[in-house]
């Protein structure tokens, strides 16, 4: 990227956080939790990005990741007293990992339509489990728990506000964008849009794509279930809704209609589904699936770039 | 009958056809030669329509056929051998003959006809009938592709290195086969590595490389010198 | 384990039916995405709808054979003008979009359903009430007609491909488009009809399914996704494979529910397709290559 398009890039950043956090002081309440949930689908919508848009392999199973974060850390929130913020996070991060490792088991065996198929049932398989354990995961109910607070042991303990809870949030997530635009730049990013563009090839040249394959489904996974931790913690509850493999879809319209392979755009993506559906739902009340079905279909075909894949090329130099 | 003006076609960003220029008349037999990837195939393929040209003409009595869809460009005479054969292999001998004979247009008897013809010319065929196509050798899958070809009564007949990977016996036999289909009037454009086939089954001669004609003789003159093949060929 | 034979016969009956039921669905998306590659997402929304056009069909006549017909016809011929709006645009792309564009649909349609006819379950009645003793229960013999009825159907399927007119071209272009459509075969024209026939095939199969367990907009995402797995584990673009798989996964989730509630013994399917792909990625039921 040329001196400028840098100094724009930044520039355009800078401009959008600066908005992001001032928002909470300027919208009202309703639409200061709208901006957070956006910025928690958001980063669910980056996670995928990474396996579809940048390693080419789509995937139906994020709703896996995403619940069994969400799930860890209410298990954290529950069983420790009093909640603790880290351990949700780190219970949270281990149990998406951990469905994580099966799936990296599986994205290196299956190409395509195999693995999509397969990492759908894989919610599915989670879906059942946690809709069916219902001493352990409260069933259809799901868990309700209480919100940590802002704390180290011993130091201080700030409970959230919302105000603070977002710029929690929009610091966390703000951070894994940092960290996955620098990985997806690094010749390790360059290394999966190769398995993307041509995978054969890329084995063929010498590089070990199974490898590739398992850190891009780990770390995919990860954020996955980080966005999972942070929706648990907004919302103090976890259901096995959040599961079924309609999350995993959503998060593929995500990416699709705000441009694969860009990280800002399935966030984009993200924004512009949620804007949608609020709006629709004025007019259309729960239907409002059928207009915004309509659009993504026309986008699937008409529009396959998305709202700003003209920028992948921009963003992955 | 079929023409081809300075045809260009890409295969995504390869340049495989540089300006493409020949023709075949009527009841022709045209060989076209030339070294591995020079574009032979691809020519096939886009009078075929199975890729479209970037730029230049590709007529056929008269009509542009350029990209058109290639059950189109079947019903309009010209039918496709390709270098693989492409077997239905799943489908008996008969049932890959039928997929040339049920066109629209074609009556009960002239089909029955047909076939009768044709199994007469191919004994092997009619004895292997209701077998599956994958279960042919080499050889037979040739006849059998040719065949199905014939079922289709083009006026021209694309044939794309019928004789790769076959013995030598075989060989004559693609040549006799060529023969009939010319005394029966119908052309052929014909793609070999083998040169001695095409010189001898041939009328006229093109010699490609690099996606381009670089020369263009009578196959007779060919056969009486045979410096321009070394030239280009390497032989 | 205790489990009386008489309840293992009755569910290795249940299994043959659900097992049959599915065939037809599987059936069609099978065909669908052998000849152009298309996983369609959509399928199982077809079922609901054909189940949901039925229901109205049956109100209107009071027949429910005609119903079963008329539905029939109404999704094909709806499944013929989808294929040419959404997929056909689609062709020669990475057929992974077609995953996506039919996720699309199946949205669409599920909340059309729900908009078109309400929340409420509709219930289909039917045209069979008479039972038979089958050991200490009343077995109803409609359960016995549905299966006879997607056999017979599947069955002329078979043959159509086997012997029909078009079904030499069909199977053709299920083994290579290219070269079928060089032989003059109308490809893209196929492509509309079986689309058509697979779309009339789930709504079948909807209207059938129907009386057993009652109308609502949320059936079609369990079909699809079973219809999914049996085609995976019967080998993608292989029918017998499909219809053999569909009843190997049913018999397997009738044992399963009689050890754990049916909600659970949905996992059975999930682990057959999971070791499948694990050891037999082809397909369970298709002769390894050699």
């Amino acid at each position: 990227m040329t001196a400028r398009s840098v100094a724009g890039y930044w520039t355009g950043f800078a401009v959008v956080l600066a908005l992001l956090v001032a928002a909470p002081l300027v919208l009202p309440e309703f639409w200061r939790r709208f901006v957070t949930e956006i910025l928690i689908w958001g980063l669910l919508a980056m996670s995928s990005d990474i396996l579809i848009g940048y390693t080419g392999m789509v995937s139906f199973g994020h709703s896996a990741f995403f619940g069994l974060g969400m799930y860890g850390a209410a298990a954290a929130l529950l069983a420790v007293r009093p909640a603790n913020l880290w351990l949700a996070l780190l219970s949270g991060l281990v149990a998406a990992a951990v469905v994580a490792i099966f799936v990296a088991y599986f994205a290196t065996r299956l190409r395509d339509i195999y693995f999509a198929i397969t990492t759908l049932v894989f919610s599915q398989i989670f879906y059942v489990i946690i809709f069916t354990w219902t001493d352990v995961t409260g069933g259809e109910n799901g868990l309700n728990f209480a919100r940590p607070t802002l704390s180290i042991p011993g130091l201080f303990s700030i409970p959230f506000t919302t105000e603070t809870l977002h710029w929690f949030v929009l610091g966390v997530v703000t951070l894994s964008y940092l960290i996955l635009r620098r990985i997806t730049q690094s010749p390790f990013g360059m290394v999966l849009q190769a398995i993307r563009e041509n995978e054969p090839r890329t084995r063929a040249i010498g590089y070990r794509v199974e490898r590739y394959k398992i850190v891009a489904v780990m770390l995919s996974g990860l954020f996955a279930g980080l966005a999972g931790i942070l929706y648990a913690i907004q919302n103090k509850f976890a259901a096995p809704d959040f599961v079924f493999f309609l999350v995993s879809g959503e998060t593929v319209i995500f990416n699709v209609m705000g441009g694969m392979g860009t990280l800002v755009g399935p966030v984009a993506g993200a924004a512009f589904f949620l804007l949608l559906r609020e709006g629709f739902s004025r007019f259309f009340t729960e239907y409002y699936l059928i207009p915004v079905g309509l659009i993504f279909t026309a986008m699937v075909i008409f529009m396959p770039q998305g709202l700003l894949g003209f920028l992948r090329r921009r963003l992955n130099q | 009958m079929l023409t081809l003006s300075d045809v260009h076609t890409y295969y995504g960003k390869s340049h495989i056809l540089n300006g493409v220029s020949l023709e075949v008349r009527a009841g022709e037999v045209v060989g076209l030669l030339g070294r591995n990837g020079v574009g032979k195939s691809t020519t096939l393929k886009t009078v075929m329509g199975l890729v479209r040209p970037s730029e230049g003409r590709v007529t056929f009595e008269g009509r542009e056929i350029g990209g058109m869809a290639s059950h189109r460009v079947a019903h309009l005479g010209i039918a496709w051998v390709p270098e693989d054969r492409r077997i239905f292999r799943l489908l008996t001998v008969m049932e890959n003959l039928r997929t040339g004979l049920d066109r629209p247009g074609v009556t009960e008897a002239r089909r029955a006809e047909l076939l009768d013809k044709i199994y007469a010319s191919f004994p092997v065929l009619a004895e292997r009938r209701n077998q599956a196509g994958g279960t042919l050798s080499g050889g037979e899958q040739q006849m059998l592709a040719i065949a199905r070809a014939m079922m289709l009564e083009p006026k021209i007949v694309l044939l794309d290195e019928p004789t790769e990977g076959l013995m030598p016996r075989m060989v004559s036999q693609i040549h006799e086969i060529i023969d009939v289909l010319h005394r029966d009037g119908v052309a052929i454009l014909l793609v070999e590595q083998n040169v001695p086939l095409t010189l001898e089954a041939s009328d006229r001669v093109y010699i490609m490389e690099k996606g381009v004609v670089r020369h263009h003789a009578p196959a007779a003159d060919l056969r009486a010198n045979h410096a321009v093949i070394h030239q280009y060929l390497g032989i | 384990m205790g489990i009386p034979v008489e309840q293992i016969l009755i569910q290795t009956i249940n299994g043959l039916v659900n097992g049959m039921i599915l065939a037809l669905v599987a059936s069609g998306l099978t065909l669908i995405f052998g000849i152009m590659d298309v996983v369609n997402f959509a399928h199982g929304e077809l079922v609901m709808l054909g189940a949901f056009v039925g229901a109205t069909a049956l109100g209107v006549t009071g027949n429910f054979w005609l119903a079963l017909v008329a539905s029939t016809l109404v999704i094909a011929a709806f499944g013929a003008i989808l294929q040419v709006s959404t997929l056909r645009p689609l062709l020669g792309r990475d057929p992974l979009t077609t995953i996506l564009a039919t996720f699309g649909v199946s949205l669409v349609l599920q909340k059309y359903a729900l908009w078109q006819w309400g929340p409420s379950a509709r219930k289909l009645q039917e045209p069979i009430s008479a039972q038979f003793s089958l050991f200490y229960l009343q077995y109803p013999w409609y359960r016995i007609a549905t299966a006879v009825l997607s056999a017979a159907i599947i069955g002329a399927l078979y043959l159509f491909l086997k012997y029909g007119k078009y079904g030499i071209g069909i199977r053709a272009a299920m083994q290579d488009r290219v070269m079928a459509q060089a032989m003059g075969i109308p490809v893209p024209l196929l492509h509309t009809a079986v689309f058509a026939i697979g779309a009339g095939m789930a709504a079948a199969s909807g209207v059938l399914f129907g009386p057993l367990a009652g109308v609502t907009q949320t059936i079609g995402a369990d079909f699809t996704l079973r219809a999914f797995i049996v085609v995976v584990v019967g080998g993608m673009g292989n029918l017998g494979g499909s219809i053999l798989a569909s009843i190997f996964i049913s018999l397997l989730e009738a044992y399963a529910s009689l050890i754990v509630s049916p909600a659970q013994a949905v996992i059975v399917s999930f682990v057959v397709l999971i070791l499948t792909l694990l050891f037999r990625p082809t397909g369970l039921f298709v002769p390894t290559a050699r």
